[in-house]
C-alpha cells in the first residue's frame, strides 16, 4: 500500500493539520518510505495470535461513584486562548 | 572542598545529612552550573528560585530533624511532566506558555520527598525523536565531543536529551526521563550516564504529557546505578488516577543493591547481533558478558525471533496512539491558537496544529492517522498488536532459560547533529535495541561500559523480567563496578 | 408488521426504523472523572482537569456507571459481556475536548437483548411485538456549544463533557412512527424502573438518533439517514413521519437518498441536513490505551441481577394473575414506576388490591388530574388512602361518603378518620333510625308508593335515593335496601 497526494491531503485533513502543496509533495515519498518499511509486518503469521491488550497483567479498577473533583473553573479556564463569562469561546459554529 | 556539582544523588543526600554542606550551597552550585551552560540548551525553563526554596526548606528540616529521602537534592525535570505554575511545553510551540494548574504524580512525589527543581529540561518535541533535534526550543547539544579535534555538535540522544546532557555536564545530579521506545536508555548511552525504564505501570503516567499511552513510562537518569535506584524509589508507586498503574508496593531497591550475581543466568539474544554494528560495540558487549560472568552469573544464548519486527510494530502502535493523544491540542482550551481571518472552527484547528506541531510530530500524527483509517486498521494496527504479543512471548520464552538479558543499548555512539535528521527511517533504526523491551513493558536500563575510538561513551543494556527492577539494577551495578567508567566530557561550554 | 405505509404517487412504501437511544446514566460523578454529573450548574463548574482534557490527564472508570449499564442489559434479557473494552472514537469538535470520545465499538458491555411493545389498535399496532436491541455500550457525553450569546463566537460549556451515557441500539425492527413511540416509552419505563436513567427527555437525559429508510414492500433495505438528538417521543414520531415522506418524495422524483446526518427542527416538525458533521465519518476507532479491558466477575453480574426490581411486564402479569386486577388497570398502574410504587405502597398498608386499583384509577387519578399534580406529589399519602379504603371495607363509609371524605382529605390534608369523626360522616346502620326515615319517606310519597305497589318495581331506586338523601348519604345502603324491601312489602 502506498499513499498518493490525494491520500496525504485526506489524512492531513482528518488530522486537522493544514498542509501546503510543497509539504504534500515532500511528504508523499517520505511517508511511502516509512510505510513500505513497516509493511514487512505482513510477513508474520499471526493467524493464531491475539492482539496485545495489556503488556503487564493488570485489571481495570473501577472507582467509587463519589464527587471528588470539579468546581475548579479558574484552573480549567486559566490557559484558555479566549474565554468569556465562564465559557471557552471558538469561532461561531453553524450546525 | 569538593566541587558540589561533582557529587551524585547519594553523595549529596548523605553529605547533606552529615552536615558537610547546606542544601542552599548545593542548590546554588547547581544553579550556577545551569546558568553557565546556555550553550548546551538543556533547559527550556530554569527555576533557580524553586531550587533555592526547596533547599531552604531542607536546611530547616535538617535543623528540626525531619529529613526526607531526597532532602537537599536538587534535580532536573523533563519538560514532559506537568509542573504546577511552571510552564510545561513538551518542547512544542503548541504548548508554549502553558502553565499547568496541577502537578504530575511523579514530580509531586519527588518534591514531597524533599527534592528541589532546577528547571524544566529540553526534549524532543512530544518525546518524538532520538537526537533531541525536534524541540521547538532548539537542539540540545551533548557536552561530549569527539577526541579527534572535530568540534561538531553531537546529539545527546533523545527524547530525554536535555536530561542526559544536563547530567553528563553536571548541571544536575539526576533528573527524570520518560521512555516510550528507548528515550531514557539511548540518551543515557550517548552521554555516559545511567538510566532505567521500570516495568510499565510502576510510575504513574498522570500528568505526563502523553505520547503513546501503552508504552510511555517515566524513569530516572543519573550518573550511576545507585542514584537511579534512589530516584526510582521516589518516583514509583501505585496511583489510583492512572488506570494502568500497578497496585504494588515499591521495593527498597537501593537497600537491596548487590553485585553478587551468583545463580543468575544472563541471556544473550542472538538477534541483537545486527549487520553493520561497529566492532567496538560488539567488543563492549563481549566485555560486558565477561564482567557479568565475573560477578558470578552464568551466560546462556537465547533467541528472540521476532526482534526484527519490533521497530515496524512500534512505528505503527506509537504513532497511532500519538495521533489520538495529540488531538487535544486544538487551540480551544489551552496553548497556541492560530485563527486566520474569516476562519471557521475546523480551519482554526488545521491552522493551529500546522503552526504548533513540528515536522516530526506531524509526520507521526499522519502515519498514525493513516494506519487507523478506514480499511487499514486491521492490516496495520491489529497486525502490529498481534506482533507485539509475539514479541512479548519471545521474552517469556527467554525467561525459561535466563533471568536477565544483556545487549548493547544502541547500535552506534552519539552521532552529529544533522547527520540523521533528513532521514527519518535512519533515525528510527537507532532504537532497534530498546524498542522490543518497550513493547513488552519490561524493565531495562542502560549503564556506561566504555568509550569508542573517538572517545564517545557506549552503553550496555540490561533487560529484566517484569517487576524485577532489582536484578536489572544489580547487574547494572556489577557492570558499573567493573567498567570503572570515570570519563567525563571536558568543559567547553 | 404494522399497517403503516406511505402512499406515494407511484405506490406504497414501507418504512424501516432503528433507534439509537442515548440515556444518561444516573450517577453522582462522571464516567471517567470525579466531577459532578448533575444538570444545570454554572458553565464549566462541573469540569475536572480530566474533562477539560488537560495534557497528561487520564480516565478512571466509575463503577456505578458500569453497574447501571449491566443492570439495564439484564432488564432487557441481554447478554452481558464479561470482557469488554473501551475504544476511542476520533473526531474534532469544540464540544469534544480530548479530540476523541471514549466509547465501545468492538466489544460492547451489553450484547443482544429485546423488549416487547404492546398491541395498540388505535395506533395501528395490531399485535404485541418484540423489538430487538443489538447492544448497549457505555460512552462519554460531549460538552455543549451555545451559539446565541455572541455574533461571531460560539461558547463552550464542558459541564456535560464526560457524563456517562448508555447508547442503546435497537435493531431496525420498527415499521411505523407509532411503533417507534411505543418502543421509546417502553424503554423509558424500563430504565426508570431499573433506576439507571431518569428518562427526563426535556433535560436531555434521554435522546434518540433516529435511523429511517423506506422501501417498496418486500424489497431490500433502502439507504438510511440518521436524525440526531431528538428529545421527545412526539418529536421522534414527527421526525420519522417527515423523514419517511421526504425520502419517498426524493425517490419518486428519481433522486437518491444520501446517507447523512440530519437535524430535527421541533418548530416545523421537519429535518434538514447537518453540514458540520459531514466530513467526520472516518472515526479511526481503536482500543483506548489509557484503559485496560473491563473484566466483570460472575459475582458482579449476579449482584446486578439480584438488585433488579420487578420490571413492568412481570409486574403487570402479576397484577392480573395474582391480584386479580383487570388487564387495563394493570397496564395503567405499571406503566410508570412511580404509579406502581405508589400503588404498592397502598397495598403494603393493607388495602385490598382490586378495590385499591379501582380507587386509584378513578378517584386518585381524577383528583391529581384536576390538581395538575403527579403521583409523587399527591397530597394524599398511600397510608392515608389505605385508611380511607379500610373505612369503606369495614362499612364505616359508603362509596359516596368516601368520595366526600377524600375531597376533604385533599383540601385539608387531614386523615380520613379525623374527617369522619369531626364532620360526622360516619355511615349509620341503626335500623331504628333508618326505619323512621323510611316511614317518613313513604308517607310523603303516597303516589309513588301506590304505583310501586301496583307493580312498578323500578321505583324501588327512587325510595332508596329519597331515604339516602334524607339521611345525608350516611345510611348504610345495604341496610336501607333491606329495610325498604320490608317496608314496601
Amino acid at each position: 500500500m502506498s499513499v498518493d497526494h490525494a491520500t496525504v491531503r485526506k489524512i492531513a485533513s482528518l488530522a486537522r493539520i493544514a498542509v501546503t502543496d510543497d509539504q504534500v509533495e515532500a511528504m508523499v515519498p517520505e511517508l511511502n518510505n516509512i510505510l513500505g518499511w513497516i509493511e514487512q509486518l505482513g510477513e508474520v503469521d499471526t493467524s493464531a495470535v491475539q492482539p496485545m491488550t495489556a503488556v503487564i497483567p493488570n485489571v481495570l479498577r473501577l472507582r467509587d461513584d463519589v464527587v471528588t473533583d470539579g468546581d475548579v473553573r479558574d484552573a480549567v479556564l486559566k490557559n484558555a486562548p479566549q474565554a468569556e463569562q465562564g465559557f471557552f469561546t471558538v469561532p461561531k459554529v453553524i450546525e | 572542598m569538593t566541587n558540589l556539582t561533582d557529587l551524585g544523588i547519594a553523595a549529596i543526600r548523605d553529605g547533606f545529612k552529615a552536615g558537610d554542606f547546606t542544601a542552599r550551597d548545593v542548590a546554588s552550585a547547581f544553579n550556577e552550573a545551569v546558568a553557565g551552560a546556555k550553550a548546551l540548551n538543556a533547559f527550556i525553563v530554569e527555576t533557580p528560585e524553586i531550587a533555592l526554596a526547596a533547599a531552604d526548606q531542607a536546611d530547616k528540616d535538617r535543623a528540626s530533624g525531619s529529613l526526607k529521602p531526597l532532602s537537599g537534592v536538587p534535580i532536573g525535570m523533563k519538560d514532559l511532566f506537568a509542573t504546577k505554575d511552571v510552564q510545561t511545553t513538551a518542547a512544542s510551540h503548541i504548548l508554549e506558555g502553558f502553565v499547568p494548574q496541577y502537578e504530575s504524580t511523579v514530580s509531586g512525589k519527588l518534591w514531597n520527598a524533599g527534592a528541589g527543581m532546577l528547571g524544566k529540561l529540553n526534549l524532543d518535541q512530544f518525546a518524538m525523536g532520538s537526537s533531541n533535534e525536534t524541540s521547538f526550543f532548539g537542539n540540545v547539544i551533548s557536552p561530549w565531543r569527539r577526541n579527534n579535534g572535530d568540534t561538531a555538535a553531537l546529539a545527546p540522544g533523545g527524547s530525554s536529551g536535555g536530561t542526559s546532557s544536563a547530567i553528563a555536564a553536571r548541571l544536575v545530579p539526576g533528573a527524570t526521563g520518560t521512555d516510550t521506545g528507548g528515550s531514557i536508555r539511548q540518551p543515557a548511552a550517548f552521554t555516559g550516564i545511567s538510566g532505567i525504564k521500570p516495568t510499565y505501570g510502576r510510575c504513574s503516567r498522570w500528568g505526563i504529557v502523553a505520547f503513546a499511552s501503552s508504552l510511555d513510562q517515566a524513569g530516572p537518569m543519573a550518573r550511576d546505578v545507585r542514584d537511579c535506584a534512589i530516584l526510582l524509589e521516589n518516583m514509583a508507586g501505585f496511583d489510583p488516577k492512572d488506570s494502568t498503574s500497578l497496585d504494588l508496593p515499591v521495593p527498597n531497591w537501593e537497600a537491596a543493591l548487590s553485585t553478587d550475581l551468583k545463580g543468575k543466568r544472563v541471556g544473550i539474544p542472538k538477534e541483537y547481533r545486527v549487520d553493520g554494528m561497529p566492532a567496538e560495540i560488539d567488543a563492549l558487549w563481549e566485555q560486558g558478558i565477561n564482567w557479568l560472568k565475573d560477578a558470578g552469573a552464568e551466560i546462556v544464548n537465547v533467541s528472540l525471533p521476532h526482534t526484527q519486527y519490533a521497530l515496524p510494530a512500534y512505528y505503527i502502535i506509537a504513532p497511532a496512539e500519538a495521533s489520538s493523544n495529540l488531538a487535544r491540542y486544538d487551540g480551544v482550551r489551552y496553548g497556541l491558537r492560530d485563527l486566520p481571518d474569516g476562519a471557521n472552527l475546523q480551519d482554526m484547528y488545521a491552522a493551529t496544529r500546522a503552526a504548533g506541531f513540528g515536522d516530526e510530530v506531524k509526520r507521526r500524527i499522519l502515519i498514525g492517522t493513516y494506519v487507523l483509517s478506514a480499511g487499514f486498521y486491521d492490516a496495520y494496527y491489529t497486525q502490529a498488536q498481534k506482533v507485539r504479543t509475539l514479541i512479548a512471548r519471545d521474552f517469556d520464552q527467554a525467561w525459561e532459560t535466563c533471568d536477565l538479558l544483556l545487549t548493547p543499548t544502541a547500535p552506534s555512539a552519539a552521532f552529529g547533529l544533522g547527520e540523521k535528521s533528513d532521514d527519518p527511517l535512519a533515525m528510527y533504526l537507532n532504537d532497534v535495541f530498546t524498542v522490543p523491551t518497550s513493547l513488552a513493558g519490561l524493565p531495562a536500563m542502560s549503564v556506561p561500559g566504555g568509550l569508542d575510538a573517538l572517545g564517545l561513551p557506549l552503553g550496555l543494556q540490561i533487560i529484566g523480567k517484569a517487576l524485577d527492577e532489582q536484578t536489572v539494577l544489580n547487574a547494572g551495578l556489577a557492570i558499573e563496578e567493573r567498567a570503572g567508567f570515570t570519563a567525563r566530557a571536558d568543559k567547553w561550554w | 408488521m404494522s399497517s403503516y405505509r406511505i402512499q406515494g404517487t407511484t405506490g406504497e412504501w414501507e418504512v424501516v426504523i432503528g433507534l439509537e437511544v442515548h440515556a444518561q446514566v444516573t450517577s453522582n460523578s462522571k464516567l471517567f472523572s470525579g466531577a459532578a454529573a448533575s444538570f444545570g450548574a454554572e458553565p464549566n463548574t462541573q469540569v475536572s482537569l480530566v474533562d477539560a482534557a488537560m495534557p497528561g490527564m487520564l480516565p478512571v472508570p466509575n463503577a456505578e456507571c458500569i453497574r447501571q449499564a449491566v443492570r439495564t442489559g439484564l432488564a432487557i434479557d441481554a447478554q452481558i459481556n464479561r470482557w469488554s473494552r473501551f475504544d476511542r472514537k476520533n473526531y474534532f469538535y469544540a464540544d469534544l475536548p480530548q479530540g476523541y470520545q471514549i466509547s465501545q465499538l468492538y466489544h460492547p458491555l451489553v450484547g443482544e437483548g429485546h423488549l416487547e411493545i404492546d398491541a395498540d389498535e388505535k395506533a395501528g399496532i395490531l399485535e404485541a411485538k418484540r423489538i430487538g436491541v443489538e447492544r448497549i455500550h457505555v460512552e462519554q457525553d460531549a460538552g455543549k456549544l451555545m451559539h446565541d450569546q455572541h455574533p461571531t463566537r460560539s461558547y463552550v460549556d464542558l459541564n456535560r463533557s464526560g457524563v456517562a451515557l448508555m447508547e442503546i441500539v435497537s435493531r431496525p425492527d420498527m415499521t411505523s412512527p407509532a411503533e417507534a413511540g411505543a418502543y421509546l416509552r417502553k424503554l423509558r419505563a424500563i430504565l426508570r424502573y431499573v433506576g439507571s436513567c431518569d428518562g427526563n427527555m426535556e433535560e436531555g437525559s434521554m435522546r434518540a438518533d433516529v435511523n429511517v429508510s423506506v422501501r417498496r414492500a418486500g424489497e431490500e433495505l433502502g439507504t438510511r439517514t440518521e436524525t440526531k438528538n431528538v428529545n421527545s417521543v412526539r418529536f421522534v414520531m414527527q421526525a420519522i413521519e417527515h423523514e419517511a415522506n421526504r425520502q419517498v418524495d426524493v425517490l419518486e422524483a428519481g433522486g437518491k437518498i444520501v446517507q447523512e446526518t440530519r437535524l430535527f427542527n421541533p418548530d416545523t416538525g421537519t429535518t434538514r441536513s447537518m453540514r458540520s458533521k459531514e466530513d467526520a465519518h472516518d472515526y479511526r476507532y481503536f482500543p483506548d490505551p489509557d484503559l485496560l479491558p473491563l473484566e466483570l466477575t460472575e459475582a458482579f453480574v449476579e449482584e446486578c441481577r439480584a438488585s433488579l426490581p420487578e420490571l413492568p411486564d412481570a409486574k403487570r402479569a402479576r397484577y392480573v394473575d395474582v391480584l386479580g386486577i383487570s388487564a387495563y388497570n394493570a397496564a395503567v398502574l405499571t406503566a410508570e414506576v412511580e404509579t406502581a410504587r405508589w400503588f404498592e405502597a397502598l397495598l403494603d398498608q393493607g388495602a385490598e388490591a382490586k378495590q385499591a386499583a379501582n380507587w386509584v384509577m378513578s378517584e386518585l387519578f381524577g383528583a391529581l388530574n384536576r390538581l395538575g399534580k403527579s403521583i409523587e406529589d399527591s397530597p394524599v399519602s398511600p397510608a392515608q388512602a389505605a385508611e380511607l379504603l379500610t373505612l369503606v371495607t369495614d362499612g364505616t363509609l359508603s362509596g359516596s361518603l368516601a368520595k366526600q371524605v377524600f375531597e376533604k382529605m385533599l383540601e385539608t390534608g387531614d386523615s380520613a378518620g379525623t374527617i369522619v369523626e369531626r364532620d360526622g360522616l360516619k355511615q349509620t346502620s341503626d335500623t331504628g333510625a333508618i326505619e323512621a326515615v323510611i316511614a317518613d319517606v313513604l308517607a310523603k310519597n303516597p303516589g309513588q308508593l301506590e304505583q310501586y305497589r301496583s307493580g312498578k318495581e323500578a321505583l324501588f331506586g327512587f325510595f332508596v335515593g329519597q331515604t339516602m338523601k334524607a339521611m345525608a348519604g350516611k345510611a348504610n345502603p345495604a341496610v336501607v335496601n333491606e329495610l325498604l324491601k320490608k317496608a314496601l312489602g
